[in-house]
This record gives structure tokens, C-alpha cells and sequence, in this order.
């Protein structure tokens, strides 16, 4: 019938919607446009805000990506993903890259062929109760009802932690975190758990957030980190190197507000190198020299996109903690640009 | 004399194959099993390019892995250390059971509505109307999710019952309704309850035998022994007499509240109830319609003709419209039970662990194995519809009308 | 009759008595209420049980639609408001209408495009569902598509109309070509029209800026928009697709037969949401590499296999109730199989199964809103998600669920009353 060309006029639509092949640097370059995966909405990791704009710590590396590649933060295309769809976007070319606090495992990275380029945020999983409760400790949570959201590591942890401490709960199986919300406030369960920062981020949400504790046990390591596909060895490089930049600036004491200044030359040969007044790191990416420069100006570096979107001025008021630098104790430890 | 009386040998030209139809009928079929073939083997290659590309392989080897998380509702024995397989069957056993309450329960409201539809009284007909045509018209998966927002809106959760002057309190200290589901009472078998069990199983049996023997008398003597307290009698008596003469080995278990939820008793989940409910009602209101347009097929004619030989009203009824209503009813029932069955599985919006929460949510979520866990689903569902069509097909040849 | 008494009675009446008014019990309200109402005691009862469960629905629901508040932007301003009075907090509904209707995403100032493009639904689909309309306003159906795709998508005309352009070639060279059969004719078409298109699509490629509007991408659709274009895409796909299943299936050749009835049963046999899963994280791995589908199109996809193994079974119903007579009148006219089908068998068969057509349809718009499961926004999507989750609205369960309860109604009831009125009409014609 007459409609069946539509279905054509779809389909050539839907073809030059855009590719994806083993290059996807050269892909985003012709594109023009990162298509990045981050979650479907946790406030300060990746959210919309009112008028639609992506915002959040997730954020800020896709921006930091696509200003070091294509010279423009904003020419991002953020595709929400849930636990469940994420990976398959990622392996079948939808987005280019993932950053949606996704914990790095052996499994996901051997067994499904995904190479981590890194770990933006140090995390464990926590557990949030009201404080009507009275809880004060994990172990007190015997015959408890319990919200996770399917498809996670915590899931799987969480099975692990009861079974080792042979206590009994109640799981309740939960799809998106903006489910699980609504679900534990009325009291559906009487805890939910997913990583520290999550909590963190949800209850920052809530009304009254005095109303809940974050219990003091953290069950298990979740190095969060952004992604990419097994076997393009050189976007993996980009990817990698630039969330590096990010930690080296702010280690190297570079920020969006000196950055300008310091672009100038100075006397560190490793700022001159990160900011490419000097050697050729960029060539070697298959990008030009200014490509460090730009991924900080986007955001600014890493401890200032952490302030900004998730640190102890923002309503999530995560500390530093373990996301400190090496120098202050904690883990970040950039490999030095050389 | 055969000079022209013989048609002219016909040689096979190669033109035929399109514009003769004894064959090009075969040219047709070639051709679409070739393009069949080219657009199968177009798709697989595509996977299989697409798959080594990614580095993957098609493996049913995660199967027999550790699942690794907890199942709350399981009808077998399950734990975080069992395969995926198991996993999986947890799951299509939950599907079977909330599939097997729906259509029970949609069956007895839409019979009910059906038959209430068709009723005298004015009020009652307009308000099934009312019910079908907004249970018809909106979507199960709406119905669902408003189900399991009363519940986790409206109803107590556990710790409303808690202190000494709590907001609520148990339906006579047996029944619990929270928000996370229902708990009632939950009888406990202790030595001796075998017998009670059997007795009781052996007097539904002797109802049967008793109806038949009425039966019989009726037709052999054309006299009519009283049919309904001496089966209510059979039912009951001789089970609990069993009961007390066996020192009453079956008692309550009441559920209790303790620590964060309510202990003992039977627990129906909110998502099993929630589910469960809104898959009836919504069904009931297909099926309702499918018994009103049943009842309405058999023609008045055969109602008077049945009041003519002096039959009573509900005579009527079980003997001559029943009969003949559920040759046109059944089929489309039955076919409704497939869509509920198959409406299950949307069991994933309220975290109800059927088959599409374990094998194709958790378990393709955790291994990342999504063709083949998608594959093992649908295989799945295309059994349970393939078995139920043969039973409709089986059903359909027996209940022909035999024309002679 | 007077007559044949008037000599051994005394007394007969030669005037009829004035007609009296008929017993209370038996005339009016009375009667009405005693035999629709009150006609034996377990109905009374019932009756009253009713009423009370009436009077319990308006009462409950009256004030709190009385009370409602419409104006507030969040939930805890809304029960300020209300001050613990029962009442309804609308207000989420007029603070997130857009996003209910359009989804998070689409541009705000753009809303005009979808809008329109809905208004001029209704205008395309009018000649299709009531045959009393001039025949003319099928040409404007025809374009609708096209137009749609541009308003709703945006982008240069350029796409559209070629793919326009190529049908109307296509459909031009077949008439040409048909006296030499109808498969070659076919063929020639389908050639003509995938030139035309691939010439377009250079075109179009080259002038980006032609008329264009601003193109909006697919995941950007949602909310109740949404609902709308996969229903009305998917149904108008799956309609020539059905026809030719239906067909396929009647064919006497045998493997043609078996593919289109391996392909109806499979469908039918697994719910649409394991279809929606293939859409979601299978789909993909099946075309080329370098393809990338969005969600929305694998999606239609995906739905309208799944609506065109249903439709083909209606078609298949409306073709087995003609009479075997129309397909032997149309042999022995001389009719090739293309041709009697085309002027003969469909036309008929068609339309008997309008109605069933029609409640397939009013089935898989319902069904649209199971996209929800797949983290799509659309109607209920939104609602499950980034309204009910937001700090603002976290909570109101029964404004928000009652809206998509009414939405899908009214639209749903309509559409099936429609159907009816088509039957009836349909039932007339025959007799």
C-alpha cells in the first residue's frame, strides 16, 4: 500500500543515522558527534536538568572526550542505557563509549570483551536505611527487605554478603534507579543498596535526606570506570588518556582557570607536554596538540569536575575519600605523560 | 487418421517457467526460497561477522554456572549458588503459577460478568458495561503498575504495625495486608495429617460416586434424593472427624511480626499479587464479552423450545443453553488464556521473578549472554502457545457438531 | 358482540369505559425501577449493594476532583494548598503536561511540528475509516506519510519527498509495464522506485538545508507522542506486509505457504515484550556492522512483525468467509491470480475485516506502552520514571496514572466504538 514507502523513507533514515566500525575515532570525527552511554538519570553522576542538558560527574568525562577529539564539549549525544541495555549498546556500536558508573570486572572485561580505560571513581557498595529504623550496622539486617537494581555487580554482592554472614533478606528486583526511589520512601523495603556514591546521589534527592543513613559498611570494591569496545586499541587510547589528563592536570595544579596562562610554556616540562607546548602526544593519538588542553577547559580538571558535581559543596557531599590524588592519600595515580 | 488428431509434441521452452502456469508456480517457490535462504544467510553472516568482531561466540556453557543472586519467590529449592538453569526454571515455574491463578480468577469474574451482563437488572448490566469497556480499553501493563502503586501507596507497610499504638493492626490477628504483599495463616502438617488429607481427598471422591448413584436412581427408579447437604455433609464430616480422632495434627501458623517484616504464614508478594490481579481483571473483561456473545449465539428459539417441553428456567440453563454456549465460548477462552499467559511477562515491570525476570533480567544481565538467553525465552513461550493450540485444535475436532 | 347478547342480558354496556390510568406499580419510574431494578429479591439486593458501591466511588472521588489543585509546582506546595483537605494535585499534570505528551527531550519550541502533525492525523485518516467521504481526500492520505516523517523528524523536504517521488515513478512504470504480467511489472516498479530513491538520497545529501526543519533525533521522542507514532506507524506498516502473509498463507504453493505460516505462528506464539527484547539487545547483531538502527526504528521494527502476523490472520479470516463463488466467478473471468485478487478477492475480503483490522490496531496501541520495559519515555515510561522519581512529584500516583488511564481510554474506547458502528454499517450493506 502507498504507506510502504515510509518504511523505506524510515530505513534510509535509519541508515544514515550514523556508523560504527572498528575505527571509531576516525567514526566520531566524520560524525562529528561522541555518542556516549551514561545511566538514565542519577543526579550528579548523569542527569538532565530542566531544560534537558546532561550534567554530572559521567557527564564531564563525555564532554572532556568529545572536546579533545572533536574540539566542541557540547557535540555529545548522551544515550541513557539501563543495568540491562548498556552493554549491548556498547558492543553493537550505538555509543562509542560507556560512562555509566559501570564497575570493572574481570568478566566484562575478558568474557565480554569490553576494554575499561581507567577508573574515574573508587567506589563500594553501601546501604541506606531510614533512620525510624534504628540501624546501625549491615549485620543487623536480618530478614530485612532489600531494593537493588537488577544487572549489577551489587546484586551479586549483595548475595555473597548475606550468604557469608548467613543472614536472611528479601531481594526486590528493581530496573532503573528512579524506580527503586519511589519504592523504598513508601517503605516497599527496608534498605536499599547499590554503590556509596549512588546512595549518595539518591538520597541527595529525597526531601528530607536528613531521614536517612548510610550504613557504615561498604561490601565490596566497585572501581567505576568509562568503557569502550575490545579491539580498537587506539580510541581506547584516546579514551584512557584523556580521563588521565584530567587526573595529571589537577596533580600538575593545572585548572580551567589557569589553564590559558600555563599554555603559555612554563618551566614543568610535563605541563608543557600535557598541554602540548611541547613534544607531539597528540599526533600520536591521531589527534593535534591542543587535545589535553581542550578535554580540561570542558569541565576543568579532575578535581574540579569532582567539586563541581558530586563533592562536599553539592548536595551529594561525597568526600574525596579514596578519589583523593596519590599525593593526598589516595588512589588517583596518572601515568606520566611522556 | 492420427495425422491431426494428436496435439503437436510440446517441447519444454524455457519461457514457460514464467508465463505457464503448470510451472510457474515452481518458479515462484524457488525463487522465494532462494531470496528465503539469501536473507537468512545474509542475517547470520552479519551475526557472525558482528559477533567476531566483538569477540563473542554463541555459548549455552553459562548455563550450568553459579546464577549468583537470590530469587525471593521460589516454588524449588534455590539459592544464590545455583546454575543459571536452575535460575531459569525457578522462573518458568513462577510464569506457570501466576499463569494458572490468572485464568482461574479471570475465568470466575468473567463468567460472572458475562452472565451479569446479560441480566434483568438495569443497574447491574450498565456497571459491567462500565467495567469491561475501561478494562478493555486500557492497558494491562497500566493495570499492573496501578495495582502495585495501591500497593506500595496505600496499604501499611510492616512497620505501621509496629508499637503500641500502631497505624495498623491484622484482619483478626491472622491476616496481614502490607504493602508488600499478604500474609495469612499457613497450616502446618504434623504426624498423623496424612490420614485427614486422605480422608478428605476419599469424600470428594465419594461426592462424585454419591451424584453418580443419584444420577442413576433418577433415571433407573425416576426417583430424586436430595443432592446438596449430604455432599456438603460428605465434604466436611468425615474430615473432621479424622481430624480430632487423629489428636489434631494440622495446626495454624500464624504470621507474626518480627524484626523488619511479618515471619510464618503464607506470604503472597505484592508483585505476585499485583500481577496475578491485574492480568484477571483485565482478561475477565475479554472473557466476559466472549460469554455474552456466547449466550447470545444460541438462538432464543432453543430457550422455548425447552420451556415448551416444560423444562424449569435453570433446567434451561444447564441443559440446553450451557451445553451449547460453551462449544462458542471455549475457543475464544481458551485463546484468551494464551494472551494471559503471554501478558505475563510483564511480570518484569513489577520485579515478579518469572521466567522473563530470571533468565531474560537477571541472568542476561549478569553474563551478558542476550541472543542466547532471548532465544532460550522465546522458545519457551512458543512452547507453552504451541501445547495450548494443539489442546484448542484437540478440543475444537472433538466438539464439532456431528452433521448428519 | 353486543349483538349476540343483546337479548339474555339485562344490562350491556354500548359505551367503551374511559380508558384508566394504568396501577402505579405498572406504569413510569415505578415500573421502569421494578423490573430493571427491583425484579426479584436477589436483585433488589444487588441492586442496593450497587448503588452503595456507586455512591462510595462518587463520594470518594467527587471532592477530590472538587478540591484539585492545579497550580502548584510540586507536592509538598500542592498539600500546603490542601491543607490536609482531600483533593487531587493536578497540578503535576499542568507542570508536566509537555513532558507527558512530548516526552523530556523534545525541543520545547518545536512542539508546534508534532502537534500539527497529529491534527493532520486525523484529517488522513477520516477518508480511510468513513467511506461517505469524497474520494479525493485519499490523495491527501497518501501524502500524509511524507508529511509526517518531516514535521515530526524534521531534516530537509528533500528525503521525504523523494521518497515520495519514487513511489509515484514506481507506480507510473508499473501501470506501464503491466499488460506484460504482474510480477515483471512489480519488479520494474521496485527498481524504478529504489533509483529514484538512491538519486534522491544523493540529492538530499547534498542539499542539506532545503526546507528544512530542524531535525529532531529519534531518541528524542517521547511521552504520549510517542505512543502515537508507534502505533500509527507500525499499523499502517504492517498492513501491506499483513495482506501479503494472508495471502502467502492461502497460496496452494507449498513452500510459500510454510514460510508465511512459520513466520505467523512464531510471532503469535511469543509475547510482543521477548520481541521488544530482540529490539533492545539483539537486533543489532544482525545487520551490517557499519548500520546503526535507533532504538526507535529497530523498535518499529520489531512491532510491526509482530502487528502484521496478527493483521494477516484477520485478512486470512476475511478472505476464508468469501464466498468460494467470488474466487470461481473470478477464474472464470479469465483473471490471473494478481489481477483477481487485486479487483476482485481483496477489495471484499478487506473490507470484512475492517473491523477486525481495527481491533488489532486498538491491541497494539495498547501494547505500545510496553516500550516502557525497555527504557523508553514514552506515556508510561515518563510517568514510571523521571516524573515519579523526580523531588517534585515523588508520590502522586493516582493524578498521574489517572491521566494515562483516561488518555489510553478515550482513544482506545473511541476507536473500538467506531469499530462497532463499521460492523453495523457493514451487517446493512449485506442485507
Amino acid at each position: 500500500m502507498k504507506k510502504s514507502v515510509f518504511f523505506g523513507a524510515l530505513t534510509v533514515a535509519g541508515l544514515t543515522a550514523g556508523a560504527a566500525a572498528a575505527a571509531t575515532l576516525d567514526d566520531v570525527k566524520a560524525r562529528g558527534q561522541l555518542n556516549c552511554g551514561v545511566t538514565t538519570g542519577l543526579v550528579g553522576f548523569a542527569a538532565p536538568d530542566a531544560n534537558g542538558n546532561w550534567e554530572g560527574f559521567d557527564v564531564g568525562v563525555c564532554r572532556a572526550v568529545a572536546a579533545a577529539v572533536l574540539g566542541d564539549a557540547s557535540a555529545v549525544e548522551f544515550v541513557p542505557t539501563t543495568g540491562k541495555t548498556r552493554f549491548t549498546a556498547l558492543a553493537s556500536g550505538e555509543v562509542d563509549m560507556l560512562a555509566r558508573n559501570t564497575t570493572w570486572t574481570f568478566s566484562r572485561d575478558v568474557d565480554l570483551k569490553f576494554e575499561f580505560t581507567g577508573i574515574n571513581y573508587y567506589d563500594g557498595q553501601g546501604f541506606m536505611v531510614p533512620k525510624a529504623l534504628g540501624v546501625s550496622s549491615a549485620k543487623e539486617l536480618d530478614g530485612a527487605t532489600v531494593c537493588i537494581q537488577t544487572g549489577t555487580t551489587t546484586e551479586l554482592n549483595l548475595a555473597d554478603y548475606f550468604r557469608s554472614n548467613n543472614i536472611s533478606y528479601e531481594p526486590v528486583p528493581i530496573e532503573t534507579n528512579s524506580e527503586a526511589q519511589p519504592l523504598y520512601l513508601e517503605g516497599a523495603c527496608d534498605v536499599y543498596t547499590t554503590d556509596a556514591s549512588g546512595l549518595a546521589a539518591t538520597r541527595a534527592a529525597f526531601e528530607n535526606p536528613g531521614d536517612h543513613v548510610i550504613l557504615p559498611e561498604i561490601i565490596s570494591k566497585e572501581p567505576l570506570g568509562p568503557l569502550v569496545r575490545h579491539g580498537d586499541n587506539n580510541w581506547g587510547d584516546v579514551v584512557r588518556w584523556t580521563l588521565n589528563a584530567l587526573v595529571a592536570a589537577e596533580e600538575l595544579g593545572v585548572t580551567s582557570a589557569n589553564i590559558d596562562e600555563l599554555a603559555n610554556g612554563t618551566n614543568n616540562p610535563e605541563v608543557n607536554r600535557l598541554l602540548g607546548t611541547e613534544g607531539t602526544l597528540g599526533e600520536m593519538l591521531g589527534l593535534d596538540s591542543d587535545w589535553a588542553m581542550r578535554a580540561i577547559k570542558a569541565g576543568g580538571n579532575y578535581g574540579e569536575l569532582f567539586e563541581k558535581n558530586i563533592g562536599e559543596n553539592t548536595p551529594i557531599g561525597l568526600a574525596r575519600g579514596l578519589n583523593a590524588q596519590w599525593t593526598d592519600g589516595g588512589l588517583l595515580y596518572s601515568p606520566p605523560f611522556r | 487418421m492420427a495425422t491431426y488428431s494428436d496435439p503437436p509434441a510440446e517441447s519444454f521452452r524455457l519461457s514457460q517457467l514464467i508465463s505457464d502456469t503448470r510451472y510457474r508456480s515452481y518458479t515462484f517457490q524457488f525463487v522465494a526460497l532462494i531470496a528465503l535462504f539469501a536473507l537468512v544467510g545474509y542475517l547470520l553472516s552479519n551475526l557472525a561477522q558482528n559477533l567476531a568482531e566483538a569477540g563473542l561466540n554463541i555459548s549455552y556453557a553459562f548455563l550450568r554456572e553459579p546464577a549468583g543472586y537470590d530469587i525471593n519467590q521460589s516454588l524449588i529449592d534455590y539459592n544464590s549458588q545455583s546454575t543459571h538453569l536452575r535460575a531459569a526454571v525457578v522462573g518458568v515455574l513462577n510464569t506457570l503459577l501466576v499463569a494458572v491463578l490468572g485464568c482461574a480468577m479471570a475465568t470466575v469474574i468473567g463468567v460472572v460478568v458475562g452472565v451479569l451482563r446479560l441480566s434483568p437488572n438495569w443497574l447491574i448490566r450498565k456497571l459491567m458495561a462500565v467495567y469491561v469497556e475501561i478494562f478493555r480499553n486500557v492497558p494491562v501493563l497500566i493495570w499492573i503498575l496501578i495495582i502495585m502503586a495501591i500497593f506500595t501507596a496505600v496499604l501499611p507497610q510492616p512497620r505501621d504495625f509496629r508499637g503500641d499504638n500502631a497505624e495498623a493492626s491484622m484482619l483478626w490477628d491472622m491476616f496481614a495486608f502490607t504493602g508488600r504483599g499478604f500474609y495469612s495463616p499457613k497450616p502446618l502438617f504434623g504426624p498423623g495429617s496424612a490420614v485427614v488429607v486422605a480422608v478428605f481427598f476419599a469424600s470428594i471422591a465419594g461426592i462424585f460416586a454419591y451424584r453418580r448413584y443419584v444420577k442413576k436412581k433418577l433415571f433407573d427408579e425416576g426417583k430424586l434424593l436430595p443432592m446438596f447437604w449430604p455432599s456438603v455433609g460428605l465434604l466436611f464430616i468425615p474430615a473432621i472427624v479424622a481430624f480430632f480422632v487423629m489428636g489434631r495434627p494440622i495446626t495454624m501458623e500464624y504470621p507474626e511480626l518480627g524484626g523488619f517484616n511479618f515471619r510464618g504464614g503464607i506470604f503472597a508478594r505484592n508483585s505476585l499479587i499485583s500481577l496475578w490481579f491485574a492480568l484477571s481483571i483485565y482478561t475477565a473483561a475479554f472473557i466476559a464479552e466472549n460469554v455474552r456473545a456466547g449466550i447470545l449465539a444460541i438462538s432464543r428459539g432453543q430457550t422455548e423450545a425447552a420451556a415448551s417441553l416444560g423444562l424449569r428456567p435453570n433446567r434451561i440453563m444447564s441443559l440446553v443453553i450451557l451445553p451449547q454456549a460453551l462449544r462458542v465460548v471455549i475457543p475464544p477462552v481458551i485463546s484468551q488464556y494464551l494472551n494471559l499467559t503471554k501478558n505475563s511477562s510483564l511480570a518484569i515491570a513489577v520485579g515478579y521473578m518469572d521466567l522473563t525476570g530470571t533468565l531474560g533480567g537477571i541472568t542476561l544481565n549478569q553474563t551478558g549472554r542476550a541472543i542466547e538467553c532471548v532465544l532460550l525465552l522465546m522458545l519457551f513461550y512458543l512452547t507453552i502457545s504451541l501445547a495450548i493450540s494443539t489442546i484448542m485444535n484437540a478440543y475444537n475436532n472433538a466438539m464439532k457438531l456431528k452433521e448428519r | 358482540m353486543s349483538d349476540t347478547h343483546a337479548q339474555s342480558v339485562a344490562f350491556v354496556r354500548d359505551t367503551m369505559l374511559p380508558e384508566q390510568a394504568p396501577p402505579v406499580s405498572e406504569a413510569g419510574v415505578v415500573k421502569w425501577m421494578r423490573e430493571n431494578l427491583f425484579p426479584g429479591p436477589v436483585n433488589a439486593l444487588l441492586t442496593i449493594l450497587a448503588i452503595y458501591f456507586v455512591y462510595k466511588i462518587v463520594a470518594g472521588a467527587l471532592p477530590w476532583f472538587w478540591n484539585g489543585v492545579w497550580t502548584t509546582s510540586s507536592l509538598a506546595e500542592c498539600r500546603e494548598v490542601l491543607n490536609g483537605a482531600t483533593g487531587g494535585c493536578f497540578s503535576v499534570l499542568t507542570e508536566r503536561w509537555n513532558q507527558l505528551l512530548f516526552g523530556f527531550k523534545y525541543p520545547s519550541e518545536q512542539y508546534w511540528r508534532p502537534l500539527s502533525a497529529f491534527i493532520l492525523l486525523v484529517v488522513a485518516v477520516a477518508p480511510v475509516l468513513f467511506f461517505s467521504l469524497p474520494r479525493k481526500m485519499l490523495i491527501f492520505t497518501g501524502l500524509y506519510p511524507f508529511l509526517a516523517y518531516w514535521l515530526i523528524w524534521g531534516g530537509t523536504i528533500l528525503a521525504p519527498l523523494f521518497g515520495l517521488i519514487g513511489l509515484v515513478v514506481a507506480f507510473m512504470v508499473f501501470r506501464r509495464v503491466e499488460g506484460r504480467g504482474f510480477a515483471t511489472a512489480a519488479l520494474a516498479g521496485l527498481v524504478t522506485a529504489v533509483v529514484v530513491w538512491w538519486l534522491g538520497g544523493l540529492l538530499a545529501a547534498a542539499l542539506p538545508g532545503a526546507l528544512a526543519l530542524d531535525p529532531v533525533p529519534s531518541r528524542d521522542m517521547g511521552g504520549f507522542m510517542l505512543n502515537m507514532i508507534l502505533g500509527t506507524v507500525c499499523v499502517s506498516l504492517s498492513l501491506p506486509i499483513g495482506i501479503l502473509l494472508a495471502l502467502g498463507r492461502q497460496s496452494h504453493m507449498p513452500i510459500i505457504k510454510w514460510i508465511c505460516v512459520v513466520f505467523i505462528e512464531f510471532i503469535r506464539g511469543v509475547p510482543l515484550i521477548t520481541l521488544l527484547f530482540v529490539a533492545n539487545v539483539v537486533l543489532s547483531y544482525f545487520f551490517p556492522p557499519e548500520t546503526n538502527l535507533d532504538l526507535i526504528i529497530r523498535v518499529i521494527i520489531m512491532i510491526t512483525a509482530f502487528a502484521s502476523a496478527y493483521i494477516a490472520e484477520v485478512i486470512r479470516g476475511g478472505l476464508a468467509a468469501l464466498p468460494r463463488g467470488q474466487y470461481e466467478a473470478a477464474d472464470s473471468l479469465g483473471l490471473d491470480y494478481a489481477q483477481s485478487m487485486r479487483l476482485i478477492i481483496l477489495p471484499q475480503a478487506l473490507k470484512i475485516s475492517i473491523p477486525g483490522i481495527v481491533n488489532v490496531a486498538v491491541g497494539l496501541f495498547k501494547d505500545t506502552t510496553l516500550v516502557s520495559v525497555i527504557s523508553m519515555f514514552d506515556l508510561v515510561g515518563m510517568i514510571r520514571g523521571p516524573i515519579l522519581a523526580s523531588t517534585e512529584w515523588n508520590g502522586v500516583y493516582w493524578e498521574l496514572w489517572g491521566f494515562a488511564v483516561v488518555t489510553f481510554f478515550v482513544v482506545c474506547y473511541g476507536i473500538s466504538q467506531y469499530s462497532q458502528w463499521l460492523e453495523r454499517q457493514l451487517q446493512r450493506d449485506h442485507h
